[in-house]
């Protein structure tokens, strides 16, 4: 069968299982395009490139699929590349496809030529040039595989032109076998009878789980383990959902803006049992004083991720979920004695610091709105089970405080590179891959307005997702920085002029609602979540609120700043 | 802690584009490299990259495990505190007045060096061997004054049990 490069493209990807692309269009991939309007893969058109991997991710994480992206070269390549760093610090698995010019002209500086590969080489899991058609199969069918196995990551593909056009004779790859990249799924058993060992010991243990956890679809084994152990359990921002929310062994979250009890946790421990995370300095703060009591169990698939910023006791090598399941199974063999009454005074200690410092906030009725309180509303009004994305910034700590996720993949947020303009472009992959679901983006004014031109994306594709604006007028997390540790000297974190978003909103053609009393929040949020239009929520809130926990950068994660 | 050299040798695809991923990895994330070295094996789809490089043990853990994430890169071996043979090749041009040159000679055939080219004013020598040899010869050829000084890094295979 002789094929152009374009239709090898379309059979390849009908056959790694794509029904969606992300993506916009330009010169040298008009052939691809004029090849997918001849397929029923779904096309989004969004209206700049960074919204398009964004949106791919929101995608991937939503759905547990690899996220597509297809773009032209130059402009529109570099446009892709802070999406592709967010996915890249996330581990979310992308395939972004961009158009090159042909290649004949490579290396000449022709017309909106750049060498994105070169750009994109540090903030890839790994990247292509396409020289020969002939080769264009075997990439693609290593570009899914590379992005969706291990530690996922983005993969990009670079197309040139003519490789788009040359017509061959087509044969189906087969699998995929790279002589260089063989993940370890299994754990080493013995690893694991070592971390039972510890645990049998342990008084005063817990368990940091992180977004491996979620990647490798381990959530119930995790919740599992700690319940069969009585382990309490935090997360990072990424593990969020890995671990129910409401659960009694729920420590929340962990680090700068974590719980007082979870860092307090961290820091009178003597077991850590770390898996899927990456120690963070978010997380971390001061590493030398970090859970310096425990011994650090510490689960990972990246052997980089073992021993890069922290020093562990037992390193474990391996897929999360297939670890936890593991060490479920050895547990019921363990020798605890007494679980609930071992446990007691661990656990009472971890009600006590609850109890001490909760998350808390003073919502009075003459107002202003509490950017908290509108959190907490969202919380109850969707009852935990919304996919909420975010922007960067407060608004994205206070949602990692206040709604309480029950399940994983549904907070989806640009964790590790902390990019504004994410929320938006993620909510409408969110949407696409779960089109029965209700998808939130909860804003900050200045994110929102980084990819606000993704609203024309959500109204045009019927996307009926929610944006709720946290409106407190400033750059806040910057501004409260500078309250913090600058003497309040707001330096260009203002933002005194802001577009009126429910013009905006109607301007869209979405709907546009307004709060700017606390009696006001819960109306808007229940004529908002619950309309079948795309749809932005205003929220005034206090302009100065901060957010607390907070741990200064580089302290111990032990000495937080309260209100 | 202590920062000592290490001596990586690695097999990589044969590739354009895999130095680059492997100078990029270390460049972006502050390692150091003294020297780096890179041809094909007899697998013409293989190449054997050898890099000097310095840190103490967790960096050089870290080194390792990064490098063996790069999908390009089939295996990593660090030489350093085994078993190896390692050499390295220059060429040096020194300045050859006419009462040195019996000197130059001298020193250049008690290291096993061979006399590549002979000018008016110069003589470029060629020595190969290990770090120590090369610094000895440098060591004395500095006073009778080098021009220029072309390395090539060090490469390095183990040593086959005996
Ligand atoms: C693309 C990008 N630029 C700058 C920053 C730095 N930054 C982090 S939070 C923040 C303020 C965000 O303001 P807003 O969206 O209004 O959120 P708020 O903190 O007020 O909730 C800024 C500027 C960033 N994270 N991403
Ligand atoms: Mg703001």
């Amino acid at each position: 069968m002789e094929l152009t490069g374009a239709q090898i493209l379309m059979l390849m990807l009908k056959s790694e299982g794509v029904d969606t692309i992300f993506g916009y269009p330009g010169g040298v991939v008009l052939e691809i395009y004029d090849e997918l309007s001849k397929t029923d893969i779904r096309h989004i058109l969004v209206r700049h490139e960074q919204g398009a991997v964004h949106a791919a991710d929101g995608y991937a994480r939503a759905g547990g699929r690899v996220g597509v992206c297809l773009v032209t070269s130059g402009p529109g390549a570099t446009n892709t590349v802070t999406g592709i760093a967010s996915a890249y610090c996330d581990s979310i698995p992308l395939v972004v496809f961009t158009g090159q010019v042909p290649t004949h002209l490579i290396g000449n500086d022709a017309f909106q030529e750049v060498d994105i590969v070169g750009i994109t080489r540090p903030c890839t899991k790994h990247n292509f040039l396409v020289k020969h058609t002939e080769d264009l199969p075997r990439i693609i069918r290593e570009a899914f595989y590379i992005a969706r196995s291990g530690r996922p990551g983005p993969v990009l593909v670079d197309l040139p032109k003519d490789v788009g056009s040359k017509k061959i004779k087509f044969e189906m790859p087969g699998e995929v076998k790279l002589r260089s990249y063989n993940p370890t799924y299994n754990p080493n058993i013995r690893q694991l009878h070592k971390v039972m060992e510890l645990v049998e010991k342990a008084e005063r243990p817990m368990i940091f789980a992180g977004g491996g956890v979620i990647l490798s679809k381990g959530s119930k084994e995790l919740t599992e383990f700690a319940k069969k152990t009585q382990i309490p359990v935090t997360t990072s921002l990424m593990g969020l959902g890995a671990f129910p929310g409401s659960d009694p062994l729920w420590l929340g979250m962990i680090g700068m803006h974590g719980t007082f009890r979870a860092n307090m946790a961290t820091g009178a421990c003597d077991l850590m049992i770390a898996v899927g995370v990456r120690f963070d300095d978010r997380v971390t703060g001061k590493t030398d004083t970090f859970a310096s009591q425990a011994k650090i169990v510490h689960i990972d698939i990246d052997p980089t991720s073992i021993r890069k910023n922290i020093p562990v006791t037992i390193p474990v090598v391996g897929d999360c979920r297939i670890a936890l399941e593991n060490l479920s199974r050895l547990a019921d063999e363990a020798k605890f004695g007494d679980l609930q009454k071992k446990r007691k005074p661990w656990l009472d200690q971890i009600v006590d610091w609850k109890s001490m410092r909760p998350l808390d906030y003073q919502q009075d009725r003459s107002g202003p709105i509490k950017p908290q309180y509108v959190i907490e509303k969202l919380y109850e009004l969707t009852k935990g089970e919304a996919i909420i994305t975010t922007e960067v910034g407060q608004n994205q700590m206070w949602t990692a405080q206040y709604y309480h996720f029950e399940r994983p993949s549904r907070f989806i947020t640009s964790g590790g590179l902390g990019c504004m303009g994410f929320g938006l472009p993620a909510a409408i992959g969110a949407q696409v891959a779960c089109p029965g679901d209700l998808v939130v983006d909860v804003a900050g004014d200045g994110s929102i307005q980084m990819n606000i031109q993704e609203m024309a994306t959500a109204v045009q594709h019927k996307l009926p997702v929610k944006i709720v604006i946290l409106n407190n007028g400033y750059l806040g997390m910057v501004r409260q920085w500078q309250e913090l540790f600058y003497g309040k000297r707001y330096s260009h974190t203002c933002m005194s002029c802001a577009p009126d978003f429910v013009k905006l909103a109607e301007a869209y053609g979405a709907v546009g609602l307004r709060a700017t009393q606390p009696s006001e929040v819960v109306p808007v949020l229940k004529e908002g979540l619950f309309s079948s239009e795309t749809v932005i929520m205003d929220f005034r809130v206090a302009s100065e609120e901060g957010v607390y926990p907070m741990v200064p950068a580089g302290a111990p994660i032990t000495e937080m700043l309260l209100v | 802690m202590k920062e000592d050299k290490h001596v990586l040798s690695m097999l990589v695809d044969n590739e354009p584009g895999v130095l680059s991923r492997v100078a990029g990895l270390f460049s972006g994330r502050g390692y150091n490299i003294e020297s780096l070295c890179v041809a094909e094996t007899m697998d013409p789809q293989i190449s054997r990259l050898t890099i000097v490089t310095k840190g103490n043990e967790p960096i050089i853990e870290q080194i390792k495990k990064q490098l063996n994430k790069l999908i390009n890169v089939i295996k990593v071996f660090e030489m350093t505190g085994q078993d190896y043979v390692q050499l390295e090749l220059a060429l040096i041009k020194i300045y050859a007045k006419p009462e040195n040159r019996a000197e130059i000679l001298r020193i250049a055939d008690i290291f096993k060096c061979k006399v590549v080219d002979v000018g008016q004013e110069y003589y470029t020598i060629e020595v190969t061997g290990d770090e120590g040899k090369l610094s000895a010869l440098l060591n004395l050829l500095k006073p009778i004054g080098i021009k220029e000084i072309a390395r090539t890094g060090i490469v390095a295979l183990f040593r086959e049990a005996k």
